[in-house]
């Protein structure tokens, strides 16, 4: 980061990132025209951000593994073909003239194959081609393991963690504190680790899936450039994060795990949460400093209506997701949340409590988008709540009748995007045109 | 009836209700007067779910002090405590490609506390594996379980496989992207939002 970046306002900082995503200045774009339709996109997103009325409504998608079952190819085919995702994801996007690009679930297979990933199933590990990835859920840090991971978030990451989810890695639990490294005579003793052959496998391991996945990215970003350029279809996703309580409740102590330690430790479960806000912003941060464009996607899990009293959410789930929120906006990023499930039962919590308005969006499942309106619509920047259900089961006709629905409904004053509810697995061609047919006639402004 | 036992473990206070259980075993009352207790405590935690007073880590935390306590009694069981009476029976799973179980196994604890014999099959269960259980326990309701939209096709095809090898049984389905026009699509009987209407849906099939 630059000098001048630090000295900078989050505002300034929140336009700097949207001028560098909105710029066209040098960047290899097929034609002006394509150029130009690039910027109008991207402008519209920012202006519906900033909870303004741009020139239609944005029509964004968030696609799973539709991708490869549109395009014909296997689940597998997805992880393990880089050509095949590749092709799949241009003849994705073309075919359904997207206007912000999506990529399915693409994945680095053979690194996570190298690395022995034991978090997760996928089509060549424990599934068979035509599955699509799956997370398993299980207990990956112990319930006494609270004090470790709070005093020192990386060191338990590194010696704890992930010899215990990646089969390659088993030997770094051997490695010692790497603060030796400050005096030579000091730092014999990580050099002496350095020779036993299990930490050198995990060593050897990291580097193999760096090569393998380097592969994986440079087809994926050959698509994506192609889609950006010759397209004009911006991504629109730039980093990823997680709410801290969806880090320890996912793949850390399991659902069963932490309801269990809000009763038995809710202490340490509170001071975990708290220990892992800045880690959840530097993450953020990350990956969309590194992509060059301010939304950072936020799936959210566990706080959903039914999992958890309100009383319960607002203890121990909204205060660090919204300092989370909090810390992107103030580098100048825009949290995007993804709200799985329903938030009915938690607007009154969210408009009691709210993040600074114009800076976020939020994208909802079976939340009643009308009631968002009323309750978040002078804060937050909201789509949503096509249900995957009738992009699979339902008609065109009845496609197009639910889009005009939402947009009489909540889409008439802008601050508004129109988006599925959740990301789309399976769905029926004729239903998405008549998605993206509907939204791109109807939403006009 | 210990009224405090039953207390504590429907308001969840582990160690009070760790504590009532060995006190009283000590005191010489009958194994099975304490897990009747467990059965009313839980009884009352599941009316605190469907009334929205309790919720998932409520269920649980719930079960984990129940677990304790069987650990507890077992040593002063004579026998196994004779099951009461069933309303009928339930089998339940998710559907081959999805190994989901968190939904399921709430409706499977929902089922169980409200006095339904449930035959858990586990996750990623081919349709064969749904009539068999059938065939094998005579069970009259199926409940299909699916987290991910790649559910539809195996549920819909578990569906058509139980009509032809089982008519009479009534089936069930639930998870995050179920809905009535999956309901529709699939040829399910019904379909629950959650584990209250899995509990509903059940009841009224066996009349209860």
């Amino acid at each position: 980061m630059t000098t001048e970046w630090k000295t900078m306002t989050p505002e300034q900082k929140y336009e700097a990132l949207w001028a560098k995503f909105l710029s066209t200045e040098g960047k290899p774009f097929a034609s002006p025209q394509v150029a130009e339709l690039y910027r109008r996109r991207v402008q519209r997103l920012k202006d519906v951000c900033e909870l303004k009325k741009p020139d239609a409504v944005p029509i964004l998608l968030a696609v799973g593994n539709y991708v490869a079952e549109y395009a014909g190819i296997s689940h597998g085919d997805m992880m393990y073909d880089y050509d095949k995702m590749a092709e799949a994801i241009l003849k994705f996007n073309v075919d359904f003239d997207l206007d912000y690009q999506v990529a399915g679930n693409g994945l680095p297979g053979k690194a996570f194959d190298r690395l022995g990933f034991r978090t997760y199933r996928w089509p060549g590990n424990g599934l068979p081609k035509h599955m699509p990835f799956q997370m398993v859920e299980d207990e990956y840090m112990l319930p006494d393991e609270y004090d470790q991971l709070i005093a020192d978030p990386e060191g338990f990451f590194l010696r704890v963690y992930m010899p215990r989810i990646m089969k390659s890695l088993e030997g770094w639990k051997m490695l010692p504190s790497l603060y030796g490294v400050m005096e030579l005579p000091m730092a014999l003793i990580l050099l002496g680790t350095l020779t036993v052959p299990a930490v050198q496998e995990g060593f050897q391991a990291w580097i193999d899936a760096g090569r393998l996945a380097a592969e994986f990215f440079a087809a994926a970003g050959k698509a994506g450039a192609q889609l950006t350029f010759q397209h004009g279809m911006p991504n629109y996703l730039g980093g990823f994060t997680k709410a801290p309580f969806d880090i320890i409740g996912d793949t850390l102590r399991g659902t069963r795990g932490i309801m269990i330690d809000m009763y038995r430790q809710p202490d340490k479960l509170l001071a975990a949460v708290e220990r892992l806000v800045p880690i959840a912003i530097q993450m953020g941060i990350e990956a969309a400093m590194s992509a060059g464009l301010p939304l950072v996607f936020i799936p959210l899990h566990k706080g959903a209506d039914g999992f958890m009293s309100t009383k319960d959410f607002n203890r121990f789930y909204w205060p660090t997701l919204k300092a989370v929120c909090e810390g992107l906006i103030a580098a100048g990023c825009v949290p995007f949340l993804f709200v799985e499930g329903g938030y009915n039962e938690r607007l009154d919590a969210l408009a009691d409590s709210p993040l600074p308005a114009g800076k976020s969006m939020w994208m909802f499942d079976y939340t009643d988008l009308a009631e968002v309106k009323k309750k978040l619509g002078n804060w937050a920047c909201f789509g949503g709540n096509v249900p995957v259900s009738l992009f699979y089961a339902g008609t065109p006709q009845q496609m197009a009748d639910h889009v005009k629905k939402l947009i009489d409904t909540v889409g008439q004053d802008g601050g508004y995007f129109i988006a599925p509810g959740a990301v789309l697995d399976n769905a029926r061609p004729e239903n998405l045109h008549a998605f993206i047919q509907t939204a791109r006639e109807y939403g006009k402004y | 009836m210990a009224q405090e036992l039953v207390q504590a473990i429907a308001d969840l206070n582990e160690k009070e209700a760790v504590a009532l259980t060995r006190s009283l075993l000590e005191k010489g009352v009958s194994p099975l007067e304490v897990l009747d207790d467990c059965r009313a405590a839980m009884q009352i935690v599941g009316e605190r779910f469907e009334s929205k007073q309790a919720f998932i880590p409520e269920l649980i935390f719930a079960g984990e002090i129940l677990k304790q306590i069987t650990e507890i009694v077992k040593p002063y069981l004579q026998r196994e405590a004779t099951a009461g009476k069933k309303l009928g029976k339930v089998v339940i799973g998710t559907v081959q490609g999805d190994i989901h179980d968190i939904g399921k196994n709430i409706v499977v604890f929902m089922l169980e506390i409200n006095g339904f014999d449930v035959t858990d099959l586990g996750v990623d269960v081919p349709a064969e594996r749904f009539v068999q259980a059938v065939k094998e326990n005579g069970a009259g309701i199926v409940g299909l379980s699916g987290f991910l939209t790649v559910a539809y096709e195996p549920m819909k095809q578990t569906v058509q496989a139980l009509r032809s090898a089982v008519p009479e049984v009534k089936i069930m389905i639930g998870g995050g992207p179920i809905n009535e026009q999956i309901r529709e699509y699939t040829g399910a009987d019904a379909w629950g939002k959650n584990a209250v209407d899995a509990v509903v849906i059940a009841k009224q099939w066996v009349g209860a």
